[in-house]
């Protein structure tokens, strides 16, 4: 269903969109002088950024072939942003060929550009809705065309749920996502912190008051809270590129400079 | 070259361009995103490096492959610029070593013109990509523009329509209250036309009757205070008319959330308003007289409890027409509705502002008078509309007089409850009543209260004699000169089921209000008779008379002589075996038939005695008149007598003349409350024939007497001295 909102949705692209400014951290271009303008000016504050979204994407690539190599075929991936390159379908239909992704996003422009991209894939859908709009979420129809929720499912919420602040409750809303998922199924977070370089992050949570999604910075506790009901799988909640690193890869010495959290948990 | 040695040479020149590989791969990690772990970024790169290896050491060198590969770098994601850059350093330095063992002569040359090929085929590539996602964007930037249009196109007809079709009124306006649209509904409830209406401001729309709520809650929302109020609100059609509405006020804001405009919406609700009004008028009115009725009487007393201010007082007349069943059945009921619309009239003629005259029904009125400093207040208007009722009144040709009772109640409201007041006015109305009518009482608890109790035992009195709760006992009445027996008082006593013994003294003055004691003393008479009969078979003439006390209302009933007379007769008993205890104020009474009473029961022989004398205004006179037999004198003056050391000198005196007068009247005198070997002593003295109390003989049941008797002697303290009974002067 096209959601029916009384005051419809602006597509306002004289603010930076965050998913926008993460396709162009990433070496997209799709993206416009808004968006670049705002991301060089967080670079030129925090010159690790590029390297730090390329280790979330990396790692939301490492978290999703996990998840498949548990058996899990069906993804509700929110906040998924506007596709570049390594997206979650392309990763998981790699693994398991029948896998099933439906996108989620608030940012109306990544959800037209999600569906223009996925057309003709009849195994992925994009739904328009607000992640804290629980029912939107799962009550779509695309969603339950393509997700059979009595079965596990694995829900990724990657550099998402800074952008909740704590007025909506992360927690209460995480609960409700919990209560419709069966037990077997996989949350997957990523989140960004201040525990890794506490000035940068505080400059760079003041610049994305700029854009329509302003972020909030969480501690480790704070992202392992997130985790209620859920068994986190090893190694719990850590540095995104200590997430069970690729073989192969060289161990980092300073994981802590990538300032996000990655964990994975198992619904009991 | 021979095979085996080729095959050497593929071996090592694989490994070296493994190696070469894995240190591009290293030179361009982080650069750019590419969706691979290091194993498959290394394993892309080495297909690469092949590719260029190839086109190095071919024959015909074409920089066409050169080109492909920079497109396939782009293809890869290595959109990061560094990639391309580092790139070249890599290759450029990685790339000889690994063509060593065939390198053509023009290498260098051909290095370059493949890494320019390569940058070239890259910035093609690169620039290609960047436009195709440029244009993407775009697109979904259209699409959701697009999108949002049609929303927005589907909301803004959705809104038209209900605009125009709504069945309410809705008006938009500005934040300076100017009307901007008004829909059809609205133009048609409020008789503007459109033009009219969007000429108008919010602010001509008071109506003096608005609560100041709401005007309020107006200048909150449009200040951005509030986002919506609803309330009623009445409003002046363009023709004058009122219209009641329920009116919805909500602020919308803009992007930033700064209030933008109003949107109002009204539903009428005049006619519901007019129905419920009219209906209200009618479940609060009294349709014969127009007073407001119990309902508004008892809404107005729920709104005055519900908030009292400190120290309110609260006054209540509780009126009731004297005599009002007379007149409607001797006049009609025509003449006495007119009565009490006339009454109505008057009353509401004598009440002012912040009273309530009410009618109850039937000829019942209350005045309700809120806040009250004193009772005088009430009781001043209570004068004024009893004075005004007094009044004749001409009714259809007649002239009628009609007195009213009224009952007062004057209180605090935070001492009482609405039903409490009612019943207090209620039966402090039946006080002026009973008092005689045509006048009013002011409410007093305590005596309530003593009602009340007594009020509840007088009224399971005649369901009690049924199941025999009541019984009687006999106390002795003692011959002072020889302590003999003589007679015995009936005393009648209750086994009440809940409150266990009850003496007369808890229920005798209610019964006597109520009328219960004329069945009750009939009872007791009964008894007492049957039981004094059943002695005299036994003991024959040393038997005791029994006294049994008769009240003033058994007095009053006509049929008291025939009964006592039939009593006597069923129990075979002489009369002269029974005495009447009566109270001075009943034989005192002015009307013949008590008097014609007594002279009937004389004539039966049947022995009367005045109880209590002594207590009252004893006018002596009357003994002389009356056929009395004895004095009981009341038992205070034995109590005067009580002290050994220090008697009252006065009431010695005093029962020393009555004494003395009493015999000269040919009666005899019993001394009651005895209670001490002195006081015995002084009556005796004094000339006192019997006694009575405790220290001769406490009441007691019949076998108490029967033992006596059979003890072979009268005598109460059994000294079997005497085989008399008590000689009467009289007899
Ligand atoms: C940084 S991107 C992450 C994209 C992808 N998940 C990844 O990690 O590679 C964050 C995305 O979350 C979206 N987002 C932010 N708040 C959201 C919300 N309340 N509901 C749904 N999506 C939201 C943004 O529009 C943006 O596309």
């Amino acid at each position: 269903m096209e959601s029916p909102s009384w005051a419809p949705v602006e597509v306002d692209v004289d603010r930076p969109s965050a998913a926008r400014v993460y396709d162009y951290y990433l070496g997209g271009s799709h993206n416009f002088a808004v968006d670049r303008e705002m991301a060089r000016l967080a670079v030129g504050l925090w010159p690790d950024l590029p390297q730090i979204m390329q280790a979330n994407r990396a790692f939301l690539r490492r978290a999703v072939r996990y998840l498949a190599s548990q058996g899990i075929t069906q993804f509700l991936d929110i906040g998924s942003g506007i596709p570049t390159v390594g997206n979650v379908h392309e990763v998981a239909q790699a693994a398991a060929p029948d896998a099933r992704v439906v996108y989620v996003d608030i940012d109306p422009v990544a959800v037209a550009h999600s569906r223009a991209i996925l057309v003709g894939d009849d195994r992925t859908d994009v739904v328009h809705a607000d992640l804290r709009d629980v029912e939107s979420v799962l009550g779509d129809s695309r969603t339950a065309r393509l997700l059979d929720l009595s079965r596990p499912v694995g829900v990724l919420m990657v550099a998402l749920l800074h952008f909740v602040p704590a007025e909506a409750n992360p927690a209460g809303l995480l609960a409700r996502y919990r209560a419709a998922m069966a037990p077997g199924s996989y949350l997957v977070v990523s989140h960004a912190t201040h525990e890794g370089q506490p000035d940068e992050a505080g400059e760079h949570t003041a610049l994305y008051q700029r854009t329509g999604t302003p972020m909030t910075m969480r501690s480790r506790a704070e992202v392992d809270g997130l985790f209620d009901g859920f068994d986190l799988v090893a190694p719990g909640v850590v540095f995104l590129p200590s997430w069970r690193p690729e073989p192969g890869a060289l161990p980092d010495a300073h994981p802590e400079r990538y300032s996000g959290f990655a964990a994975v948990g198992r619904r009991r | 070259m021979t095979p085996g040695g080729g095959e050497r040479v593929e071996g090592a020149t694989a490994h070296a361009r493994g190696s070469f590989a894995q240190a591009w791969a290293c030179a361009v990690a982080g650069t750019s995103y590419v969706a691979w772990g290091p194993a498959e970024l290394a394993g892309y790169l080495l297909g690469l490096t092949d590719r260029l290896v190839d086109l190095l050491v071919a024959d015909d060198f074409d920089t066409a492959p050169a080109v492909q590969v920079g497109a396939d770098l782009v293809a890869a994601h290595f959109t990061g610029t560094e990639t391309l850059s580092r790139s070249l350093v890599v290759l450029r330095e990685g790339l000889p070593p690994l063509v060593r063992d065939c390198a053509p002569s023009d290498l260098t040359s051909r290095l370059t013109r493949a890494m320019g090929a390569l940058a070239g085929g890259y910035a093609a590539a690169l620039r290609e990509r960047a436009l195709d996602e440029q244009d993407e964007i775009r697109r979904a930037m259209f699409e959701a523009h697009r999108q949002a249009e049609r929303r927005l196109a589907v909301s803004e007809a959705r809104f038209h329509t209900m605009f125009t079709e709504a069945a309410i009124g809705i008006a938009i306006g500005d934040l300076g209250g100017n009307i901007t649209e008004a829909n059809p509904t609205l133009l048609k409830m409020f008789g503007y036309t459109a033009e009219e209406f969007t000429r108008r401001n919010v602010s001509e729309m008071v109506h003096p009757d608005d609560a100041p709520s709401v005007w309020q809650s107006y200048e909150e929302l449009v200040a951005g205070r509030r986002d919506h109020f609803r309330v009623e609100k009445r409003f002046f059609r363009a023709d004058g008319g009122v219209i009641w509405t329920h009116l919805t006020v909500s602020l919308v804001r803009d992007e930033a959330g700064a209030p933008a405009y109003q949107v109002a919406m009204l539903e009428d609700i005049t006619e519901r308003h007019r129905l419920q009004s009219e209906l209200e008028h009618l479940a609060y009115h009294d349709p014969l007289t127009g007073l407001p009725n119990r309902a508004l009487l008892s809404k107005r007393l729920a709104e005055i409890f519900s908030r009292p201010r400190t120290n309110h007082r609260i006054g209540l007349c509780f009126m009731d027409l004297d005599g009002f069943k007379a007149v409607n059945d001797s006049q009609g009921h025509d003449v006495g509705d007119q009565l009490l619309r006339a009454v109505a009239t008057l009353l509401d003629r004598c009440c002012g502002p912040g009273q309530l005259v009410a009618r109850m029904g039937g000829d019942e009125f209350v005045i309700l008078i809120d806040s009250t400093t004193t009772l005088s207040q009430v009781v001043t208007l209570a004068e004024k509309i009893l004075a005004a009722v007094a009044l004749p009144v001409r009714l259809g040709g007649h002239e009628l007089t009609v007195t009213a009772s009224i009952g007062i109640v004057e209180q605090p409201v935070a001492a009482t409850t609405p039903a409490d007041l009612m019943s207090a006015a209620d039966i402090t109305l039946y006080w002026a009543k009973r008092k005689g009518k045509g006048r009013y009482e002011v409410f007093d608890r305590d005596r309530v209260e003593d009602e009340i109790a007594a009020y509840t035992l007088s009224a399971t009195m005649p369901a009690a004699i049924e199941r025999n709760e009541f019984f009687v006992e006999y106390q002795p009445l003692v011959s002072l000169a020889d302590e003999a027996l003589c007679g015995v008082e009936a005393l009648v006593r209750w086994q009440h089921p809940t409150y266990g013994l009850l003496t007369p003294n808890r229920f005798i003055g209610l019964a006597e209000e109520t009328g219960g004691i004329v069945p009750l003393g009939g009872w007791v008479l009964a008894t007492a008779c049957a039981q004094a009969r059943q002695w005299r078979d036994q003991f024959g003439e040393s038997a005791p008379f029994v006294s049994v006390n008769l009240a003033p209302r058994q007095l009053q009933e006509p049929g008291l002589v025939s009964e006592v007379a039939a009593i006597l007769a069923d129990t075979g008993l002489p009369p002269r075996q029974l005495q009447l205890e009566l109270t001075e104020q009943a034989v005192m009474s002015d009307e013949p038939g008590p008097l014609q009473a007594l002279g009937a029961l004389n004539e039966i022989g049947v022995r009367l005695a005045i109880d209590d004398f002594g207590t009252g205004y004893s006018n002596l006179s009357y003994l002389r008149r009356l056929p009395v037999h004895a004095l009981k004198l009341d038992g205070s003056f034995a109590e005067g007598l009580r002290r050994a050391d220090s008697p009252n000198a006065a009431d010695e005196q005093i029962v020393s003349a009555l004494v003395t007068l009493a015999h000269a009247l040919d009666l005899t005198v019993t001394a009651e409350g005895v209670e001490t070997a002195t006081q015995l002593q002084r009556l005796r003295a004094l000339g006192c024939d019997t006694g009575q109390g405790w220290y001769l003989a406490r009441p007691g049941p019949p076998q108490q007497i029967s033992a006596m008797l059979r003890r072979g002697c009268s005598n109460v303290n059994a000294d079997a001295t005497t085989n008399h009974a008590c000689s009467h002067q009289s007899s």
